[in-house]
This record gives C-alpha cells, structure tokens and sequence, in this order.
C-alpha cells in the first residue's frame, strides 16, 4: 500500500510540475527567471483573446469574380492597342458578362485577319462565335479557375504585406475556405485606420479627362454629398459613349464639409500601378503632404510616351475610383517619377503609400465579419473576470471547509490543483483565453466540487452504516467512480461537439471545458485519495473529519 | 457532521401531474420561442441576426433619450439602445442590413462626435456580422444541439438503459427550453455567448439527472422488493444533499459572476443562473418520474427487479 501511494504521489507532484513550468511565462515571475531557464524551457503560455486585451478581428471576402472581369477589363484595352499597333484598328473591345469579350470591327473584310492576330496572341481565350462586324471570345474555363483561386491567394499575402509595414505584434491572418481571409490585430488601437488600410482595394489608374466633349464644360465645379443623386440625374444620361464621370473629394480644411467635384473621364486605362516600385510621402512647398511614386523602367517608358502624346492634356490620377488629382501635363516626364497629391493629412499620406508599395488587391473584398474590441472594455473584462473568478473561489473554498471540515480542505486544494493543471494545460497548448474560456474554468470547478460533493456523501453513508475509516473512504470512492465517470463523459460530449461545431467564443469556452473535465477526473480520482490515503498510512485515523 | 438536511424521505413521485403540467407551460414557451426565433420576431443578437453593435464609453453620463433622437434624426431611427450605468456605457445596435460596407458602427460614431460634442467618449468595442455568418452560426448552432443530444443519448442508453437516456434528453431539452422561454419573456437578446450558455446548462443538467438515476440504476439492482415507484424515491432522496450542496456551490460561483462579472457576461450567467435552477428542478420532477410513467417492460436492468 505504501509503494502505491508513493507512486501516485510521484505522478501528480510530476503533472503539478509540467503545468507550472508550462503556465510560468503567463505569470510575472517569467522576466525574472535567468537566460538559460527561458531558452530551454516552454515560453508561449497563454494568449489573451481579443475580448481581453483588445484588438480587431475581421473576416474578408474577396470578390473574386471581379479579379477574372478585371483581367478581362485589361486584356480587352491591350488586345485594342496590340492591334492598332499592328495596324489592323477595330472599333471597340469590350467585357461583356463575367467573362466574354466583344471585338466589334471597323472594317468587316479584315475578319479573318484580326482572329488570327487575337488567336496568336491572346492564346488563354478562346474564339466563340461570329456575327456580321463581331468577334466573341471566351476566357477558358481552366483559366477563370486558376484567377479565382489565385485572387484569394494574392490577397492574403497583399494584406499581410501592408499588415506588417503598418507594425502590428503577433498579428494572425489565415485564409478560411476557398475566399475568405480571417485576420486578427491583437492590440490595435486606431481600428478605423487598420480597417481602411486592410480593406483598400488600392487599384491606382491613369485616365485622361475628355476635356473636348461639350459636357466636360458645363460640370458644376462642385457639389455638396447630399446633392450626389440629383446630378447624377441630371447628367448621368448624358455621359458620351466610351467616357464615365468619377469624382474628387474635396474637405474644407476649416468646415470640415465634403464636397465632390466632377470630372468627365475617357474609360480607357492607360496605366496602373502594378508599374510601382516604391511610394514614399513627401512634404511639398506648402506642408502639404503629398505621395512620390516610382516606376520600375518598362513603366516609366509607357508613362514617357503617355506624356509625351498628351502635353496640355489633363491626366486624372484615380485610386479605387476616385479622384485623386487631375493635373495638366506640361511636358513629356521621363525617368518614371510622379507625385499623387490631394487633400489629405500626413497619416493619410502615409497609408496611401503603405498600401501604393504593398500592391494592389487583386480583387475588391467585402467584410463579412468585424469585431472590434477597445483597450478599456478588455481591461474591464479581464479585471472583473478575475474578481468574480476569485470570489467565487473564496466562497467555494469557505463553503467547504465549513461544510466538509478537513475533508473540505482536501477537497479545496484539489481545487487548485485543478486550476494549476488546467493552466499548464492551456498554456500546454497555446491556447487562447477569451471570457467565455474563463467561464468555462469557472464551470469547472464548480464540477469539481461536485466530484469532490459526491465521493464525501458517499463515505458519509458508509460511515453512517458503521464502516472503520478506511473502509469507507474506499466504499466512497468505489460506489462514487462510475456516477463521477458517468456525468463527466456526459458533460465532455457535450464540449466536444461544441469544439467541433463552434467558431469563435464557443470554441474557446469548449477548450477549457473539455480540458477542466479531463483534469476534473484526474484529481478528483487520483488526486484526493492520495491524500487520504497518505493521511491514512500514517496516522490511522479513527475517527474522520468530514 | 454538518448536513443540510438528514435522512429525507419525501414522496416526489407522487406530484408527478403538478410537475408535468408546470414543466408542459414551461416547454411550450420555450417552443414559442423558439418559433419566434425561427422566423426572426424573437431579440436576436447580431452575431445571428446581422447587423452592427457599438457600445461607447462617455466620461458623463448620457441620457438615452437625448441618444436616441441624436440617433434617428441621423437616419438611426430603428437603434436599439441599452445603458450600463455603471462607467457611462451605452450599447447601441442597428439591425438586419444588406452590407456592412457601408460602415454603420463609424457613422454612428461621427454622429455622437458632432451631436453630443460636449460628452466626450472613447468606443469601448464595435462589431459588425453580415447576414450570411448569422445564418452560418444559427446552422451551425442547430448541428451541434442536435449531434450533442445523439451522442448523449447514446452514451446513457449503453451505460444505463435506452428509456433512461430519452428520459435524460428529454429533460435536458425541457431545461433548455424552459430557460429560452424566460429569456424570450424577459426580452434577453440571444447572443453566442446565450447559445454558449444554454449548452453549458444542458451539460449541467445532464450531469445532475445522470447522477440520480445512477443511484435509480443501483437500486434496482439491490432493493428488489421495494416498488418501483420506492425506488426512485429512494433515489432522488439519496442524492438529494449531495443535489442540493451542488447547486449550492455552483449558484455561489455564479451570483458572484452574476454580480462582478461586468456586463458582458451579465446574462451569461443570468441564463447559467436559471438553468441551474431548472437543471436540478428537472432531474428530479422531470426525468425520473418519466422512468415511474414509463416502465419499460423488456429493460435489461427492470428485469432484474
């Protein structure tokens, strides 16, 4: 008997052990512990959720179809240019549907030409019919596929890239499905900030104003938000064919109002800013804070000839479909520098070139899903969480030894060493704590002290029939094993299937659930029978405490 | 030794139609409500309804009334709004939108800074869940009630006796019921962490009843002259001081939480609260007198008795 009880001991000093030095670096003992103990030893502990210590969790989705009509959008300009190069002009290349192209030419007898031209070149479409004056192409299957896929893929590592020149610590961004993208910013303050950084598609084109179309004359020169419908109404319907109207946000640095200004856009692209090499902030003559960007050497040839056949033409610089700037082009700018200026303040200035040198989205993305937690409520939550925590630890620890005498205070050490087993645990598994984790600590020990409950009303009974000590510590927990077996693997189904199915707060409160019970078992088996035991090889009590 | 109560000997048995009536109220309300939950009328939180919550801290207090118009006069007029007098807090959330594009929680917020410019505040959290992930989490919400009560019934029929584990669901989903009900009639917004709790209680409740039909299960083993209906009296009056120390203990934990917690878990614990209570009312008038109703003639364990 006494090997036994040696052996048992041996084991749960062993586990006690294993779970402070896995729970340690969660304490603020752990600066204080010397090099060589934190180089060898475990240090991740426990993570604080973000309901605790404050932060941002979003889930995106990427509009992935709009990735396959982009790359439509631009093989649709480029096939119009490659073949006005080539001397064979068409009228128009347009999108239509998701993935279909429309070559309608100018001059039906060179049909036969302009296919073959396309076909040679532009081999990932496919030929679908022919009308009168109209080439239709298709964009292969195979290839819409791989867009999709890949737009999510480079999205992720888009936002990741902008995430980390932004600086945040420990940040979590995962994709989560075949489109979505789940990202967690412990700590972050200025959410706004983080969430319009994040979620910019941040597509920067090239377009010329139409300034000879009549219409581009008669444009307000600006208009209030609220005024936004009537003009389109207005003029709307009169935009001329192969143009659009966009338009520039304007601040009154002192009212603080937003006004828009129209412009009349033609719609072909003539660049974009996949031609970025770098996007820096300046402070121009004015302190007005403006973004300098740089192109890598094709761009800046492409950007040559652009300003070089446009001098005196207004060219409109548009980030996500607004207007940023329209300046004149005065002369023909070679060397593929440029600045983007407008009305912003110096962090805006800065995001603008954070997300110009992180690149583009490949696709717009929709939030889905956005928590935001502030610093304050998670230290109000973690502070409340603890005093509730441990006040109902006292009036728990009090209840029993009241109850329960010596008895009880076996019990209540079995308690903590519940609580110390299941930190290491969590900390075992970097798990995160989130609250509804902490109440499902709390859960249980209240289950622990239904083991602990049910074991002592057992030897009550025995006792109660006469039994000598031993014997009915023994009983109790004898005829106590199967009711305690039977409603934790009851319970632990429960927090299983709540583990599997559940997202979020749910699957953390099933963690800790399903990692108190198994601890629960242990102790309440193992753990206060040693003791008594032990007690009991000593001492040999005739009388108990209970 | 120091007892609660001594040796019992109470006839629970007996009031077994009081039981069945009371419990029969308290389950058909809990359908109610999970009939208005169904079709959308019940307070649902929008972690499953959708929509946006922000709740702001002000450093005076605010009044709500003063909010509210604030609110609606900036095209807010459907705003929900709650106060925590305690720190100046005020919840606001907008319902059921088409797109969370739009930015709802940082108009709500410029409104408060224009309108109410003299109170000033800082966003204590703001969330933000399109439609799709609220029906997500209520398909989601629906699997795991249903496996979980499969896999419970599963286990006690193996362990115990096929009848005794429908007795058990049975029981448990009155509690969860019963619970929902009085969440519906008190107006509580069904939240993630209500479902969370609500699964927490059936946990709990199953425990307690797995605990009183196990001493049940012991004396149909044992007192074979006794009539059933003794037997399961017996039963709930052995484990009757063990039941009540339990939900003592567990009813302390959670006043505690209840009261200091902070106003998140605040319902949290209020529907643990109640569930406790209905949990371990269940076990006794509930689950086992359906074990007295129905006797099961060919059970492994009844044939023994």
């Amino acid at each position: 008997m006494k090997r036994g009880i040696r052996g048992r001991l041996l084991l749960l000093s062993i586990t006690v052990l294993i779970s402070i030095i896995f729970f340690l670096p969660s304490t603020p003992v752990y600066p204080l512990l010397p090099d060589w103990w934190k180089n060898v030893m475990p240090s991740r502990g426990i993570t604080l959720g973000l309901d605790l210590q404050g932060g941002i969790h979003m889930v995106l989705e990427v509009e992935e179809e709009k990735a396959v009509e982009n790359l439509v959008e631009r093989t649709a300009s480029s096939i119009k240019d490659f073949l006005d190069s080539e001397k064979l002009p068409v009228a128009s290349v347009k999108r239509v549907g998701p993935s279909d192209l429309i070559v309608t030419l100018s001059d039906p007898g060179k049909k036969a030409d302009v296919a073959k031209k396309i076909e040679a070149n532009y081999s990932n479409f496919i030929q679908k019919e022919s009308q009168d004056n109209d080439l239709v192409y298709h964009l292969r299957e195979g290839e819409v596929i791989r867009i999709k896929d890949s737009a999510t893929t480079q999205a992720l590592e888009t936002i990741r890239n902008r995430i980390d020149q932004f600086g945040v610590a420990e940040p979590l961004i995962q994709r989560q499905g075949a489109r979505q993208i789940v990202i967690q910013l412990p700590g972050v303050k200025d959410s706004k900030r983080a969430k319009d950084l994040i979620g910019k598609t941040a597509l920067l084109e090239f377009k010329l104003l139409d300034e000879d179309h009549p219409m581009s004359r008669t444009l307000p020169l600006s208009i209030t938000t609220l005024n936004e419908e009537t003009f389109l109404a207005e003029y709307g319907s009169k935009v001329p064919e192969g143009d659009e109207l966009m338009f520039e946000r304007l601040i009154d640095s002192e009212t603080g109002e937003i006004r828009k200004r129209p412009y009349l856009i033609k719609k072909r692209i003539m660049m974009t800013g996949d031609v970025l090499t770098d996007a820096r902030v300046s402070i121009g003559q004015f302190n007005e804070p403006y973004v300098s960007i740089s192109m890598d050497g094709a761009g800046a040839q492409v950007f040559e000839r652009i300003t070089g056949e446009n001098v005196k033409k207004r060219l409109a610089i548009i980030l996500d479909n607004n207007v940023y700037s329209a300046p004149v082009i005065q002369d023909r700018i070679s060397g593929g520098n440029a600045q983007i200026t407008g009305s912003f303040t110096t962090q805006e200035a800065n995001d603008l070139a954070i997300v110009l040198r992180a690149g583009a989205l490949p696709a717009p993305v929709r939030t889905i899903q956005d928590l935001t937690v502030g610093p304050s409520l998670g230290e109000d939550s973690i502070r409340m969480g603890i005093r509730a925590t441990v006040l109902a630890g006292i009036l728990v620890i009090l209840f029993m030894m009241i109850y329960y005498r010596m008895s009880g205070m076996v019990a209540d050490m079995a308690l903590v060493l519940n609580l110390i087993v299941l930190m290491g645990g969590l900390a075992a598994m970097n798990a995160t704590l989130t609250l509804p984790g902490i109440a499902g600590i709390i859960l249980t020990i209240g289950m622990g002290v239904d083991s602990n409950v049910l074991i002592f009303e057992r030897i009550r009974e025995e006792l109660r029939q006469g039994k000598p000590v031993r014997l009915a510590i023994d009983g109790g927990y004898d005829k106590a094993f199967l009711t305690i077996v039977d409603s934790h693997v009851t319970t632990l189904i429960t927090a299983v299937v709540l583990f599997l199915f559940g997202t979020g707060p749910i699957k953390g409160f099933a963690v800790s659930l399903s990692l108190g019970i198994a601890i629960n078992l242990f102790t309440a088996l193992v753990g206060t029978k040693i003791v008594f035991d032990f007690i009991n090889s000593r001492w040999k009590l005739q009388r108990l405490s209970i | 030794m120091l007892e609660i109560l001594g040796k019992t000997k109470i006839d629970f048995i007996s009031k077994r139609n009081y039981a069945f009536g009371f419990s029969g109220i308290m389950a058909l309300l809990g359908l109610v409500a999970l009939i208005q939950i169904g079709r959308g009328q019940a307070n649902l939180g929008i972690d499953f309804a959708g929509g946006t919550a922000v709740q702001l801290k002000f450093e005076q207090p605010i009044k709500i009334d003063e909010a509210r118009r604030v609110l609606s006069d900036h095209g807010f007029p459907d705003a929900e709004l709650q106060e925590f007098t305690q720190g100046n807090k005020l919840l606001i959330r907008v319902k059921q939108q088409n797109t969370i594009q739009e930015d709802v929680a940082n108009r709500i917020v410029q409104v408060f800074e224009r309108e109410i410019s003299t109170n000033r505040f800082v966003v204590d959290s703001s969330t933000a869940i399109g439609p799709t992930i609220g029906q997500e989490l209520q398909r989601k919400a629906v699997i795991a009630v249903v496996f979980s009560m499969i896999g419970i019934i599963l286990y006690i029929a193996v362990r115990f006796e096929f009848r005794f584990g429908i007795a058990a669901a049975l029981a448990t989903f009155h509690d969860v019921l019963a619970v929902l009900g009085i969440l519906y009639i008190l107006d509580k917004e069904i939240t993630l962490l209500i479902v969370t709790a609500l699964l927490t209680l059936a946990g709990y409740s199953l425990t307690d009843t797995v605990v009183v039909f196990d001493r049940i299960r012991e004396n149909l083993k044992h007192r074979r002259r006794e009539s059933l209906e003794e037997m399961i009296n017996g039963g709930i009056n052995q484990v009757l001081s063990r039941t009540i120390v339990v939900s003592l203990t567990v009813v302390l934990v959670l006043v505690a939480l209840f009261f200091f917690g902070g106003e998140v878990i605040h319902d949290f614990s209020f529907t643990l609260l109640t569930g406790v209570l209905v949990g371990t009312y269940s076990s006794i008038f509930v689950a086992s007198p359906i074990l007295a109703v129905w006797r099961g003639s060919r059970g492994k364990l009844l044939k023994r008795a």
